[in-house]
């Protein structure tokens, strides 16, 4: 319903009141996808996004197994999000709870699905929250994160006028 | 806290399930009522309460066409709901970036190696 198109840009929408989708195309075999996925390094290198540094990545890559990633938002302030993995088919499939350490109440369920097709890696991430409140919380720490960006460029162009 | 009333503005129209069908019909062109009734197998005052809604939040327009009312959808309040999931969407979309920075790495070094064996 709510959706951009471009191969390019990540597909955001909400499938129902409590869920959130998010899909991409990434031009590579999908046990690279995987890897890049699961191994601390990788996941290092690109989790954060340009919103600053992951400074932990924990995968105890098994059914039961406990994961954790720690962000430090341009060298400011700290956040943290972990789970547990409950489902775990190699190149194909990740089943885990995430909790974000910000708002400890509201534990979703991501449903990660790597999908190939002519060499490349379509990804689905469906994140299923417990109720719409929290799905939507979720999407208002999306906003609060452009916010943070908007304040960063901010600080640039103050800097540069020096 | 009270919730806010459905027709309070177009996030709370399409927080009803069968307003969104009504709107994904409404999508692929313009529909008499009699056709939702059929298509969302509602009972009709049902369909009729739903529309009302979503006319006073201005996502479908009416027009009479002999007999038949007419729907069809206006998506413009539809665009502050796009506007917020977009904000959430480009904080992935800068995540997959970098991710695919790492896949070209990944995918060259794999080309290496598989020439090595070779």
């Amino acid at each position: 319903m709510v959706a951009v198109t471009s191969s390019r840009t990540a597909v955001v929408t909400l499938p129902t009141d409590t869920q959130i989708q998010i899909t991409r195309e990434f031009n590579a075999p999908r046990h690279l996808v995987y890897r890049a996925w699961t191994t601390p390094d990788l996941i290092k290198r690109w989790w954060s996004g340009d919103r600053g540094e992951v400074t932990l990545a924990d995968v105890d890559l098994r059914v039961g197994g406990a994961w954790r990633y720690v962000m430090t938002a341009h060298g400011s302030f700290e956040v943290g999000f972990h789970g547990e993995y409950r489902e775990i088919v190699p190149n194909e499939r990740i089943v885990s709870t995430e909790v974000y350490e910000g708002a400890p109440d509201g534990e979703a369920v991501n449903t990660v699905t790597f999908t190939e097709k002519d060499g490349r890696t379509l990804v689905t991430i469906l994140v299923q929250h417990s109720c719409q409140e929290h799905r939507d919380a979720h999407l208002n720490s999306g906003m609060e994160d452009g916010m943070q960006e908007a304040m960063d460029h901010l600080e640039q162009v103050a800097v540069s006028l020096d | 806290m009270a919730r806010a009333a459905t027709t309070a503005d177009a996030f709370n129209a399409v927080a009803e399930p069968r307003r969104r069908q009504i709107l994904d019909v409404l999508a692929a062109g313009e529909r008499p009522v009699n056709d939702l009734v059929t298509l969302l197998g509602l009972a009709q005052p049902l369909v009729s309460k739903h529309l009302r809604v979503l006319r006073e939040v201005g996502l479908v327009d009416v027009r009479d066409e002999g007999r038949q009312r007419m729907y069809r959808l206006n998506g413009q309040p539809l665009k502050p709901i796009y506007d917020w999931v977009k904000n959430y969407e480009l904080s992935w979309t800068r995540r997959f970036d970098q991710l695919d920075v790492v896949l070209a790495e990944l995918n060259e070094k794999e080309h290496e190696d598989g020439r090595g064996d070779e």
